[in-house]
């Protein structure tokens, strides 16, 4: 299975002497299911940063579909949902209008929509189940709503690797449960890869098939049911290495 | 004399027709990505421009076109990849501009009245040439606005995702800063540039207040700014005031309706 992400013995700091991640190497097949997880400042997001190519590597390669990350020719296949996303300013912006922007990417940049951009866009709407919400305002849903309609952004890329960053921070027990069965459902259903990036796995841990601990170096790599009792708290992991 | 029998009044009303749709439109972008000052910052770079074209003998307009235009780009460069905090980078080109403003006016020997025309506008002193002169780039301001618009909302919902997706990010906000200056300069002579932001950012404020979705937002804020160009002017010429200011507390007056009104709706 040819590989989404490769990250080859990478560190990084932002100041000197600072090292966030120390010779990391991860490598994640198209079509896995990997959920990454650690506790806050354990480099997490910035891991999932070179990944994306937002930020490059002091040391080490990271490669995404094969390329350099920060060149990668295939980045409109990348869905994206950034951490505690902030939306817009005044402007109550739709449902419809914050998946649209996720379409912009894979169709055309000038001009409107076109039929079948607006069709994909319905669809990756449906497919989180917030068709009845389409035409309210963002502001209006609850939290757990909310991140549903920005993994429809994401979806409405037809993106091959789908990656979310803190995707269940601000939203109650019930909804991460929600939020991580719906995942499940896109991941079988599509086929697409998923980056899952969270400082806890509970939600999703009987749907991943690998867990990657992180505390500036790897700490964990394998399948959750192969993670000692006492490390399903990964706070109590990361004292203990 | 009814209003539009008077040429300077029917010039003038054209003027503040364009500027009024155009300042919002554009200033859109900039409220929404929370940078609602960079109109400001940028019309006090305009004003060094004006005071630049006073001292060379260039026509103060266009010195300060491209004075608006050199200060965009700055502020927006010195914001995404300077390092410097966005609040700073704007803090930095506002001051500096002023004060390159006074240092060369005073060396044109031009610090009296004449200056306000520019700081305060001047829309009754319009011609026909401006007017064709701000009509053709307003056009074409407002349909980069149209064609790009899209792609601007994809970058003020989400500017990080925009990035990871392969959008060009820095190019389009690159874009908005132009655009900004441009209607900086138009504005000029409607407002001055001491209250050219103020066209650029209240009608934003009130329309997101009433809205039901970014798009409306968008429409509602042209229509707000048009009403208040022309309810402004018309205030004006008839109660005596100066059109700069009366057109200002007419966006303003807007925002104080539109702000409780969007609360009774239960937004």
């Amino acid at each position: 299975m040819p590989l989404a992400v490769e990250l080859d013995a990478v560190s990084f700091g932002y100041g000197p002497g600072q090292r966030v991640l120390e010779d990391v190497s991860l490598r994640v097949a198209e079509g896995e299911f990997v959920a990454i997880a650690g506790p806050n400042g354990g480099g997490k997001t910035t891991l999932l940063r070179i990944v994306l190519g937002l930020e490059r590597p002091l040391a080490g390669r990271a490669f995404l579909f094969g390329e350099p990350a920060h060149t990668c020719s295939r980045r409109r296949e990348v869905g994206y949902l950034a951490q505690r996303t902030q939306l817009g300013g005044t402007a109550p912006v739709t449902v419809r209008e914050v998946v649209a922007a996720g379409r912009l990417a894979a169709g055309r940049l000038l001009g409107p929509l076109r039929r079948r951009d607006r069709e994909l866009v319905a669809e990756a709407i449906e497919r989180v189940g917030l068709g009845p919400e389409a035409d309210r305002p963002l502001r209006t849903l609850s939290g757990g709503q909310q991140q549903r309609a920005l993994i429809a952004k994401a979806l409405a890329a037809e993106p091959s690797l789908l990656v979310l960053d803190e995707p269940t921070t601000g939203v109650d027990a019930e909804s991460q449960e929600a939020l991580a069965a719906l995942l499940h459902r896109l991941h079988s259903e599509l086929g697409v890869t998923v980056l899952y990036v969270s400082h806890e796995f509970g939600a999703v841990e009987r749907f991943v098939e690998r867990l990657v601990l992180v505390r500036r170096t790897l700490v964990f790599d394998g399948p959750p049911r192969d993670l000692p009792v006492l490390w399903h708290d990964p706070s109590h992991a990361h004292a203990r290495v | 004399m009814p209003m539009l029998g008077s040429e300077l009044m029917r010039l003038a009303l054209g003027a503040g027709a364009v500027v009024g749709v155009l300042a919002p439109a554009v200033g859109f972008f900039l409220v929404e990505r929370r940078q609602s000052l960079v109109g400001d910052g940028i019309g006090h770079v305009a004003f060094a421009g004006v005071a630049a074209g006073l001292l060379l003998d260039v026509a103060p307009v266009l010195a300060a076109l491209a004075a608006a235009v050199l200060g965009g780009i700055a502020i927006e460069l010195l914001r995404s990849r300077g390092g410097t905090a966005g609040d700073q980078a704007l803090a930095l080109v506002f001051y500096t501009g002023i004060a390159l403003g006074v240092v060369l006016v005073s060396s044109a020997g031009a610090l009296n009245v004449g200056l306000f025309q520019y700081l305060f506008g001047s829309i009754l002193t319009v011609t026909r040439g401006d007017l064709a002169l701000v009509a053709a780039l307003g056009v074409v301001s407002l349909a980069a606005v149209t064609l790009l618009f899209r792609a601007l909302a994809a970058t003020v919902v989400d500017e990080e995702g925009a990035r990871v997706t392969g959008l060009p990010v820095g190019a389009l906000n690159v874009s908005v800063a132009t655009l900004a200056a441009v209607t900086v300069a138009l504005s000029m002579r409607v407002v001055g540039v001491l209250l050219v932001a103020a066209l650029m950012v209240l009608p934003v404020s009130a329309a997101g207040r009433i809205a039901w979705s970014m798009r409306s937002a968008f429409l509602l804020a042209m229509a707000i700014g048009l009403g208040s160009a022309l309810v402004g002017l018309t205030i004006a010429y008839y109660a005596d005031l100066p059109p700069g200011a009366t057109i200002v507390l007419v966006a303003a007056a807007a925002f104080a309706v539109a702000a409780p009104a969007g609360a009774l709706r239960g937004r």
